[in-house]
């Protein structure tokens, strides 16, 4: 105690760093002794399990992950433009605005797209929405992505200096033209770091469209994980799928850290 | 020059200012101004800063809400609320001290965005103006560059074709060079000058006596929300007649008057 006690605040912090890696170290180093490997290498990186998911994992999961996750982010963004000039705008409109965003962040989107999927189909007759459930629930996932978007591009609508709006206005142009032209293709710059990053987390929460019950060929990548891991009784198809969401979103997270740094005013 | 300016048919004048009162909540920073300019006057209002110049100049074209009071422009009460502010606007150039160029459009593109949206001009007569208006004001070989890659001199003069771009009858300056480096802001004076001789009408907020002096035919003295001096520009800076405008004025004409006072004040007794 008294050894520790003469030591500098610098020095202490530095101690314990050193003292959790230590324990980290062999925390692992007692997992990788005592695991068993066999088996776990036979339950999660299972050759033939692995195989087997080939190629429908890219040609139909892959492929739907994507797709998906572009149609929401696309719809979702001129949702969440609509919504944030709205809230800007005010009035009865901008009250709706709030009110939209509001409520689709503050609630669950598992349980946003849940109502969606079962809600939707009820309502307007199952069979006359592309996509059946799985496209109603879809329309949950862009009502999310409106709402979350809406609040970036109003930060980035306010985040455009002010002299803008009153160049723009001294010249005769309204207030929509000012924002359309003006406004908006700067707002949408300033926005780019934080909207790729919720692209990243759309396609990550596509997953949550497993709950809508997809079909054969309408299923994304968790639900055709999962589906697979219960044909085999074997979890090596989560590996599988994970691997596969890395393989896009890494590149994409890497490009937002270049971005950022690239947009940077004070650069 | 003379084909800029584009001659006011109504009786009234351009500018003319009644009673004019404007808050920023408890804080009173126009407390009654008046002033009226006439077709092709130059008008340039000096003051020390936080005297409401900028208020002022934006109540003119209803950037800013004035409290009361009456601002007529061309004819249009622009305080009415039937008045489309918008359509007046479009007869008011302005220019400000951070030329608040559109950043993502080039210096041809400034110039055409409000001709096309605003005027519905056709895409060569819009591309034809502006063109007229950055030969004017000297940068005919920059027009395709972006204002982040020119100089805030080139910046403000292209802010100042952009306005032209628009036929306005009025010109407004808000210290216009302001934000420049010393060596750049004769060129944007120069520009102005033209105008000036073109027989635009001006009014313009500005630091640069010798420009309010040899250029506007008038010189308007603000301080605390309030006209104190106004009179021929001539008159006025080399003749002040108030006590707070020949303070004003022997501070920013002898800068070395600011060091002794302040040098004073310091110096321990
Ligand atoms: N939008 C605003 N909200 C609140 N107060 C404001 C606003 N704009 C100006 N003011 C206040 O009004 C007063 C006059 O400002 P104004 O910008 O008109 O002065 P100025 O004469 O142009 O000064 P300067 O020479 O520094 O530009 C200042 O006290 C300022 O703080
Ligand atoms: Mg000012």
């Amino acid at each position: 105690m008294s050894v520790l006690s003469s030591l500098k605040p610098t020095q202490r912090a530095r101690l314990g760093t050193i003292a959790s890696y230590v324990v980290g170290l062999g925390v692992l180093l007692f997992v990788l002794l005592t695991a068993d490997w066999p088996t776990i290498t036979k339950q999660f990186f299972n050759p033939e399990v692995a195989a087997s998911m080939f190629p429908g994992i890219i040609t139909v999961a892959l492929r739907n992950t994507l797709l998906y996750t572009i149609v929401s982010f696309v719809v979702g963004s001129l949702l969440g433009i609509v919504l944030a000039v709205l809230k800007l705008t005010g009035g009865p409109l901008g009250w709706f605005a709030v009110g939209f965003i509001e409520l689709f962040r503050g609630v669950p989107a598992l349980l946003t797209i849940f109502a969606f999927a079962y809600g939707v189909p009820l309502a307007f007759g199952g069979n006359q929405i592309p996509g059946g459930s799985v496209g109603a629930g879809i329309l949950g996932l862009i009502v999310v992505t409106g709402a979350y978007s809406a609040e970036i591009i109003r930060a980035g609508i306010q985040a455009v200096h002010s002299g803008q709006n009153e160049a723009a206005r001294s010249l005769g142009m309204t207030q929509g033209q000012t924002m359309f032209w003006v406004i908006l293709p700067q707002a949408l710059r300033i926005v780019i770091p934080p909207m790729t990053n919720e692209l990243v987390m759309l396609l990550k929460d596509s997953s949550l469209l497993f709950i809508a019950g997809a079909t054969v060929f309408t299923k994304e990548l968790t639900t055709f994980a999962r589906d697979s891991l219960s044909t085999h009784a074997n979890p090596t198809p989560l590996i599988v799928a994970a691997a596969l969401y890395l393989i896009v979103t890494l590149p994409l997270t890497w490009l937002v850290g270049r971005l950022e740094k690239r947009l940077d005013p004070k650069r | 020059m003379s084909d800029l300016v584009p001659t006011v048919d109504s009786n009234e004048p351009p500018i003319r200012i009644k009673d004019l009162h404007k808050s920023f909540g408890d804080n009173e920073v126009l407390k009654g101004i008046d002033l009226t300019v006439a077709e092709g006057e130059v008008v340039c209002v000096i003051g020390p800063s936080g005297s409401g110049k900028s208020t002022l100049l934006r109540c003119v074209n209803m950037l800013e809400k004035p409290t009361s009071g009456s601002i007529k422009l061309l004819g249009a009460e622009m305080t009415d609320p039937d008045v489309e502010v918008d359509q007046v606007r479009t007869h008011v150039g302005m220019v400000f001290q951070s030329f608040n160029l559109f950043p993502n459009m080039t210096a041809i593109g400034n110039c055409i965005i409000a001709q096309r949206q605003v005027l519905k001009r056709s895409k060569a007569e819009a591309i034809e103006i502006a063109k007229k208006n950055l030969e004017l004001v000297g940068l005919g070989d920059r027009m395709s560059y972006h204002p982040a890659k020119l100089s805030g001199g080139q910046q403000q003069r292209v802010a100042i074709a952009r306005a032209l771009s628009m036929d306005p009858k009025i010109m407004l300056f808000d210290e216009p060079t302001a934000a420049l480096d010393p060596e750049l802001v004769g060129d944007v004076l120069a520009v102005m000058r033209d105008l000036a001789e073109a027989g635009m009408t001006m009014m313009v907020v500005t630091h640069e006596m010798m420009f309010a002096r040899d250029v506007s035919d008038r010189t308007i003295f603000m301080d605390g929300g309030v006209i104190v001096e106004e009179g021929p520009s001539a008159e006025l800076i080399t003749a002040p007649k108030e006590e707070r405008t020949q303070v004003f004025l022997k501070r920013v004409l002898d800068p070395t008057h600011i060091e002794d006072s302040e040098l004073g004040q310091t110096e321990p007794d």
